[in-house]
């Protein structure tokens, strides 16, 4: 039996080499994919998680991403979002004026916004996660304990409309949702291909999910 | 709860560690891969290479060493020394690296980070600001390894650098780099109390209550180069001392 085919997408712009070392540490032939053509192929898309909302979503679109992966969520393969990829999942977005995500998940993305100023924006470094329990979680973190650190650096957080698709929550001067995994529907506002080896846990999770 | 974060760094020339490691379970402690995947192992939160290979041609050799590491550590990596152009950053994310560190461009071309961040994203911009004390309660920026004073406030640079789209400063005291008396801690305040961005304390460790001093003194992060080298300190005892003195760590409990 071969490796399991999991695809990366590039949008042009910045760190997609992690995702793929990962990916290769889970055992999974991890693909640069920049079109949409046959995505249908692999058996697992991670969207990774680079550059700010609206130049993504534009790009998703322009290639014609936006379709493509909607059909291939509905066809009922495994995807993930990584941090901005994740954001992307959801309705919209409000990075540097509003902007229309990919609509898998209904909610939207909101900025980090502290009065006080005694928490710095990005929330960057490293954060305990609160697993919920939640019909898909157990897959997600499978193996993982309650509790553990993973690694976030963003401004924004996204607030699904729908909590069922909740997979853990994390606390930053608010709680917000951390990660969902809904069916074949996963993603994470933390970075899990820099989370050491518990993050590469989850991707190994996934990449199991996948093979099924 | 967001931890502090223990970052060690790793001076590299020409693909080998520069200063001196003694990681006595290494084959080759000079080899900045191996040791680096040490750390990670041994619970840092992220590492930092600094390059201070002077000339163009061998940056090859960094980017190389960037791209193995990135194979084996599954932490954020951030690669500082001698970027100049937006290409120099696009070949070192590309290579895996996490982040970028810029110092004497931003200071000769401010709109170079402005450009970079538009680029790349805030995320995975940090600069690295060298301040000198001048006076009571004045700091300068210093560039090309603290020889030449640039005259620069380091606070209104600090704050400048985030407007232009720093996701990270990285604050160094040439003052304290190296004396192991502890960091400057008026720097630190001063600093991190003017940007809303995380601010990593560097230079002037060399015991425990230093970085319990530098957590309550507004860093997000600490920067540890040859106390961890030598062996001094541990990652482990440094978390350990931390978290008895109840500031939040990322717990190092992992078998790998």
């Amino acid at each position: 039996m071969g490796q399991i085919k999991i695809a990366v997408i590039d949008y042009g712009f910045g760190n997609i080499k992690s995702v793929i070392n990962a990916l290769h540490y889970c055992n999974a032939e991890a693909c640069v994919v920049d079109s949409p053509l046959k995505i249908s192929d692999f058996g697992g898309i991670i969207l990774p998680g680079v550059g700010a909302f609206g130049p993504a979503a534009d790009f998703l679109r322009l290639k014609g991403f936006d379709k493509a992966i909607r059909n291939y969520v509905n066809s009922g393969k495994m995807l993930y979002g990584i941090c901005l990829g994740f954001q992307l999942f959801f309705t919209k977005g409000s990075e540097s004026g509003s902007h229309e995500g990919l609509g898998l998940i209904s909610g939207e993305v909101r900025k980090f916004n502290f009065k006080d100023g005694l928490l710095k924006i990005p929330h960057m470094g490293w954060n305990s996660v609160n697993i919920e329990r939640s019909l898909y979680s157990g897959k997600m973190f499978f193996s993982i304990n309650d509790g553990e650190n993973f690694y976030f650096v963003h401004s924004y957080y996204v607030v699904p409309e729908n909590f069922l698709c909740v997979s853990s929550t994390c606390e930053y001067g608010l709680k917000f949702c951390s990660s969902v995994a809904y069916e074949n529907l996963w993603g994470s506002q933390f970075h899990p291909e820099k989370s050491g080896e518990k993050g590469l846990k989850i991707l190994s999770n996934f990449v199991r999910e996948a093979s099924k | 709860m967001l931890g502090i974060r223990l970052i060690p760094c790793l001076d590299v020339a020409n693909g080998r560690v520069v200063k001196g490691t003694n990681f006595i379970n290494l084959k080759d402690a000079g080899n900045p891969i191996e040791v680096a995947r040490q750390y990670y192992l041994d619970g840092a939160d992220e590492i930092v290479f600094l390059d201070i290979t002077a000339t163009h041609e061998r940056r090859n050799t960094t980017i190389d060493l960037v791209r193995r590491t990135a194979e084996k550590v599954f932490i954020p990596l951030t690669v500082g020394g001698g970027i100049k152009t937006v290409e120099d950053i696009r070949n070192l994310l590309n290579a895996g690296a996490d982040k970028v560190s810029l110092n004497s461009s931003a200071v000769k071309d401010p709109e170079f980070v402005k450009k970079a961040s538009n680029k790349f994203g805030i995320q995975c911009i940090v600069v690295a600001v060298d301040a000198k004390r001048v006076k009571k309660n004045r700091w300068n920026v210093f560039i090309h390894g603290g020889r030449i004073d640039t005259g620069i406030d380091a606070i209104v640079w600090s704050k400048k650098i985030m407007e232009l789209g720093a996701g990270e400063i990285l604050l160094t005291s040439m003052d304290k780099d190296g004396t192991r008396d502890g960091y400057d801690l008026e720097l630190l305040e001063a600093v991190s109390g003017s940007v809303k961005i995380p601010v990593v304390a560097s230079g002037g460790a060399g015991k425990m209550e230093h970085f319990y001093q530098a957590c309550e003194s507004g860093a997000s992060a600490i920067l540890v180069a040859s106390l961890f080298h030598y062996k001094e300190l541990t990652i482990k005892g440094v978390k350990n001392y931390l978290r008895s003195k109840n500031i939040f760590v990322r717990t190092i409990n992992e078998k790998v």
